[in-house]
C-alpha cells in the first residue's frame, strides 16, 4: 500500500485528491463537498472541514477567516430512516 | 411537541451549570445530552481542578460531574433527558432530537447551546493506521472504559490535553515515548509540563510528525524539526517506535446548530475556529439562542461552568423569570470569569474575545 494522508476518513479522500480538486478549480468547501462527497459521511465534516479550509487558504492565498464554511443542514448526525419515518414520539 | 421555557443542549460543565442557574430563577428547564450520563468531558478528568473554591478547585473533574448531577436532581423544574441527540434547529424555532429510537420535537422560548468541542485532526502520511487516535479519545478509552490503547505512546501536541493525557497514561502503566510540539515552547500549563519532565519524558519542541508507519497497525513515526518559519528541516528525522499515536492538536467548537439557527459566526483562531458572536450575557445574535462553554470558544472547564451560570441566569431573566439576587449573581459570575482569564495564561482567550463581544 502506498503512503496516503487521509483528510476525510468517512469518504476515504486523501490530501493529494483534495489538492487536485483545488487545482482543477474547486475553490470552496461546498464545491469540493459536492464533487467528492468530502464531509458528507457519518462525522459530517468534523474531521476534514478544517483541513480542507487550510488547503484552500494555502492554494488561494486567502486567510482562513475568508474561507466560506459549507451549508450546515439537519440532521447533524446520521439517523436511521426509520426514526424519521416513525414520526414524532407519540406519548409527548 | 414538547414545550419548555429553556432547552439546554449538552449536559457538560456548561450545560449543567446553565440548568441549575436557570432553574434557580424559576424557569422550566429541559436538559438534553446525547450520552447516557451527565458531565460531558468532566467524567474522564481524574485530575484535580485549579481555580477558586466556587469552581470546585482541588476536586477531581469526575467528582464535579457527580456534584452537579446531585444539584440538578434537587430541582423539580429541571427535566433531564439522557440519550437524546439533538439533530437540527429549524426556522420556526423548533429543534428535533433522536430519543429512544424516535423523533422528538421541542419548542422552547430560549435555547442554550452547550455542545462543546471536537478534537482537530492532523494530516500526515498513514494517519489512518489503526493505533492513531485523538488524545481525548484515548482518555475516554482509558479513564471511562478502563481499556489501555497500547504499550508505548507518541503524543503529538503539548497543550494541556496532550500533557494531561500523557501523564494519565503513565499512571495507567503506559510508556510515553515522547511529546512532539510544533511550537518552540510547551503549550500547556507549567504544573502539567513539570510532571511530564520529572518523569523523564522527552519533549521535542519545534518538531512535527513527518509520517507514521506500520504494516497493518502503527509501529512508529518519523518526526522532524521545524525551522523558525515552521518549515521542516531535512536531515533532522528521528524514528520513534510506538504502537499508539495520540493527536492532541487542539479542539474546535461544535457549532452546527448555531449555523442552522442563523447566528452570526466569526472565525477566531484563538478560540478554536468559528464561534458565535455574542454579548457578555452569552446571548448570540439570535435573541432566543444563548451559548456557554467550548462551543462559544475553546477554554477551560472552569470557564465553561461560569459561562453556563451566566447563560442560565440571563436566558431565564429574558423570559421574565426573576429573583432578587439576579444582579448580584450575574455580576459575581462576570467577575469570576474575568479572574479566570486574567494573567498570562488567559492572554490568548482575552485577545480572541476582543474580536467577538
Amino acid at each position: 500500500m502506498p503512503d496516503r494522508t487521509i483528510v476525510c476518513r468517512c469518504e476515504d479522500l486523501s490530501l493529494e485528491e483534495i489538492r487536485e480538486l483545488i487545482d482543477q478549480g474547486f475553490k470552496s468547501i461546498d464545491e469540493i463537498k459536492r464533487i467528492s462527497r468530502c464531509g458528507m459521511g457519518p462525522c459530517q465534516g468534523r474531521g476534514c472541514r478544517q483541513i480542507v479550509a487550510q488547503e484552500i487558504a494555502a492554494a488561494t492565498g486567502k486567510k482562513l477567516d475568508e474561507i466560506e464554511m459549507p451549508k450546515f443542514r439537519p440532521p447533524v448526525k446520521p439517523v436511521k430512516l426509520g426514526i424519521l419515518l416513525g414520526g414524532e414520539k407519540e406519548d409527548e | 411537541m414538547l414545550k419548555t421555557d429553556i432547552a439546554i443542549i449538552g449536559a457538560g460543565p456548561a450545560g449543567l451549570n446553565a440548568a441549575i442557574s436557570a432553574a434557580s430563577m424559576g424557569a422550566g428547564v429541559l436538559l438534553l445530552d446525547r450520552d447516557e450520563f451527565v458531565g460531558g468531558q468532566l467524567i474522564k478528568q481524574t485530575h484535580k481542578f485549579f481555580g477558586s473554591r466556587e469552581q470546585h478547585a482541588s476536586t477531581r473533574g469526575i467528582d464535579i460531574a457527580g456534584l452537579l448531577h446531585e444539584k440538578v436532581k434537587e430541582y423539580k423544574n429541571i427535566e433531564l433527558r439522557l440519550g437524546a441527540t439533538v439533530l437540527g434547529y429549524y426556522p420556526d424555532g423548533v429543534i428535533t432530537a433522536e430519543y429512544q429510537g424516535r423523533l422528538l420535537k421541542i419548542k422552547a422560548q430560549r435555547y442554550i447551546v452547550a455542545t462543546g468541542a471536537a478534537e482537530k485532526s492532523l494530516p500526515f502520511p498513514n494517519n489512518d493506521l489503526p493505533g492513531i487516535y485523538g488524545a481525548g479519545a484515548v482518555q475516554t478509552l482509558t479513564n471511562v472504559y478502563g481499556v489501555l490503547p497500547g504499550q508505548r505512546v507518541l503524543m503529538v501536541g503539548s497543550g494541556n490535553i496532550g500533557l494531561i493525557v500523557s501523564y494519565q497514561l503513565m499512571q495507567a502503566g503506559v510508556e510515553v515515548a515522547g511529546i512532539v510540539e510544533a511550537a518552540p515552547n510547551i503549550g500547556g500549563y507549567l504544573v502539567h509540563a513539570a510532571k511530564i519532565r520529572r518523569a523523564g519524558v522527552p519533549v521535542f519542541t519545534s518538531h512535527t510528525i513527518k509520517e507514521a508507519y506500520g504494516d497493518s497497525v502503527v509501529q512508529g513515526a518519523v518526526i522532524w524539526q521545524l525551522d523558525e518559519k515552521w518549515q521542516p528541516v531535512p536531515g533532522t528525522e528521528k524514528d520513534i517506535k510506538a504502537d499508539v499515536i495520540c493527536v492532541a492538536v487542539g479542539l474546535t467548537p461544535l457549532t452546527e446548530l448555531l449555523w442552522q439557527a442563523g447566528c452570526k459566526m466569526k472565525f477566531v483562531s484563538q478560540l478554536g475556529g468559528h464561534v458565535p458572536v455574542r454579548d457578555e450575557n452569552m446571548m448570540t445574535t439570535m435573541p432566543d439562542i444563548y451559548v456557554a462553554g467550548d462551543v462559544s470558544g475553546v477554554e477551560e472547564a472552569s470557564a465553561a461552568m461560569v459561562e453556563g451560570k451566566i447563560a442560565g441566569l440571563c436566558a431565564a431573566a429574558s423570559i421574565g423569570c426573576s429573583t432578587g439576587e439576579f444582579d448580584e449573581l450575574r455580576s459575581r459570575a462576570l467577575s469570576q470569569l474575568a479572574e479566570l482569564r486574567s494573567g498570562p495564561a488567559g492572554e490568548k482567550i482575552r485577545s480572541g474575545l476582543k474580536l467577538l463581544v
